[in-house]
């Protein structure tokens, strides 16, 4: 073996990549949210629209999209890595374990919350993500007057024979802006419409909650970090940004939709 | 005399490493809050030798939590119930009357049961044996305090220096890591100037014997530094995976 598989095989290599890996995950979920806030503006879509347009199509983007891909690709087989090498660490559990006695619940539940959210990431990717990508989506039409920005005519236009494509421009001698875009908000809309899709969102947000708590000031760890002033940051971080106020917007989300469509 | 307890213990009781073991239930009676958990186990083993039975096995030595032999998982944790404490300092008292108290070996694939309750702890002894030490030439003796060591640096040598290699840490922890002790034996050289020479070298030596051990890997969840009588940090893990990384991957040659 070379010294650099060794090092990643190793107890501590195994963790460093779940730690750089999972931390970036974690930093992707600040940018998805303030992507996705575009949800709570009253205009039928419009800048979700165009902001998914961006993030599927923009250069940069798309690269780290892949590097996320592969992150989270990465997180899971790893986690199955190090979880088979540590459950063979002690073949004979103890009859009588009191854990909660010295560590948090999150961290000895790690696997089974990130299993919760590996099987949430392919419901939500293949409701939003691959309908996106493949899926037959309607085009709307939102001309906005330049004049008066408030007065946006919404038209959702029908295929008919020719190829829809996304497109924006300024149409000067009417005095206003078009905007064409791929429909994706239609499909939030559809799918948060439904109850049992909102609980399952909002489960899952309580679960990614809690594998950060102990996730985001381990991955740190994971790393040789430590510090006496800084690491209590970390752990402050961890808690109130990564495990209640991240999954709180999130979660929020769908319930704002449902209560819009009923 | 009054005061004293009457306890139900549920002990592991196992023949030799290849045998399965099971729990057997022993009455211990009138014992005093004052004894000593050990003390405790003596007293229900003089019972099971005047019956002809075998006695519990179980590891001790100084009995003044100095040595790091005695072990035992009691309900549910190393070392029972007290923190900072082994078990021989673990006093009845800390028990009701009437109790039902589990008693177990520690429980790792590194540390496979001798008998009962003794387990076979000699990993550690090799993961030291890999490069826990210091190489010195003997010599003239160097005037005392040649080479500086800043306080600070001195006494967090010296606490992790004081880990006594009981083993909780393993038993304590979900994936029976070794990371508590192997770092605290990193760190106790890692930290003063007699241990640079071989600072990089050492850390790997020791790293790769405790995977070749067996040892999980350490997921950070704390349970170590709370059950570890000598209350060593989880400091001494970061600073471990420091020199690690370092050695690894950011130092050009493979010392
Ligand atoms: S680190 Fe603590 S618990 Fe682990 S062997 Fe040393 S003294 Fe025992
Ligand atoms: S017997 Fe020596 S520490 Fe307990």
């Amino acid at each position: 073996m070379s010294s650099f598989t060794k090092t990643f095989s190793s107890t501590l290599g195994k963790k460093l990549i779940m730690s750089l890996t999972g931390l970036f995950l974690a930093l992707f979920l600040i940018v998805h949210l303030i992507g996705n806030l575009q949800l709570f503006n009253d205009d039928a879509g419009k800048a979700f629209n165009e902001y998914s347009y961006f993030m599927t199509h923009f250069l940069p983007i798309k690269i780290v999209s892949y590097l996320l891909y592969a992150s989270i690709i990465l997180h899971a087989v790893y986690a199955v890595f190090v979880t088979i090498s540590n459950n063979k660490a002690r073949t004979v559990g103890y009859a009588q374990y009191n854990g909660s006695a010295n560590s948090s619940w999150s961290s000895r539940n790690m696997g089974i919350l990130g299993t919760i959210l590996l099987v949430f990431i392919v419901i939500h990717m293949k409701t939003f993500w691959w309908e996106y990508h493949n899926g037959a989506l309607p085009y709307t039409q939102y001309v906005t007057e330049l004049q008066n920005p408030a007065a946006v005519t919404v038209t959702e236009l029908q295929a008919s024979g020719v190829e829809l494509m996304h497109s924006s421009y300024i149409d000067a001698q009417n005095g206003v802006q078009v905007v064409v875009a791929k429909d994706l908000y239609q499909v939030v809309v559809e799918a948060f419409s439904h109850l049992w899709y909102v609980i399952l969102y909002v489960l899952s947000m309580i679960a990614m909650g809690f594998h950060l708590y102990h996730g985001f000031q381990s991955g740190f760890q994971s790393l040789g970090f430590d510090h006496n002033k800084y690491f209590p940051a970390i752990k402050f971080l961890g808690l109130w940004v990564f495990s209640i106020i991240i999954p709180a917007v999130f979660a929020a989300m769908p319930i704002y939709i449902y209560f819009l469509t009923q | 005399m009054s005061g004293n307890m009457n306890l139900t213990l549920k002990v592991w009781r196992q023949e030799n490493a290849s045998d399965k073991g099971g729990f057997v239930t022993y009455k211990a009676e009138n014992i005093s809050p004052d004894m000593s958990f050990l003390e405790m186990l003596d007293v229900v083993n003089e019972s099971l030798i005047k019956k002809g039975t075998d006695p519990i096995h179980f590891d001790h030595d100084c009995r003044e939590g100095i040595c790091g032999m005695c072990s035992l998982y009691i309900n549910g944790r190393p070392h029972g119930p007290k923190r900072a404490i082994t078990t021989c300092q673990l006093h009845m008292r800390s028990f009701t009357d009437g109790e039902t108290i589990t008693i177990e070996p520690w429980r790792a694939t590194a540390f496979p049961v001798i008998k009962d309750l003794a387990v076979d702890r000699s990993a550690f002894d090799r993961i030291q044996q890999a490069g826990g030490y210091v190489s010195v030439n003997t010599g003239g003796v160097p005037d005392a305090n040649e080479i500086a060591i800043p306080k600070v640096i001195a006494d967090e040598a010296f606490n992790s220096a004081t880990c006594i290699q009981c083993g909780a840490c393993v038993a304590a922890c979900k994936n029976a890591s070794a990371m508590l002790f192997v770092s605290a034996k990193v760190s106790q050289l890692a930290l003063l100037p007699q241990g640079q020479p071989e600072r990089y070298r050492r850390v790997q030596s020791m790293v790769a014997q405790m995977d070749a051990e067996g040892f999980g890997g350490c997921t950070n969840t704390g349970a170590c530094e709370i059950e570890c009588p000598k209350e060593i940090s989880m400091t001494n893990i970061n600073r471990m995976r420091r020199d690690f990384f370092t050695a690894k991957l950011f130092k050009e040659e493979e010392i």
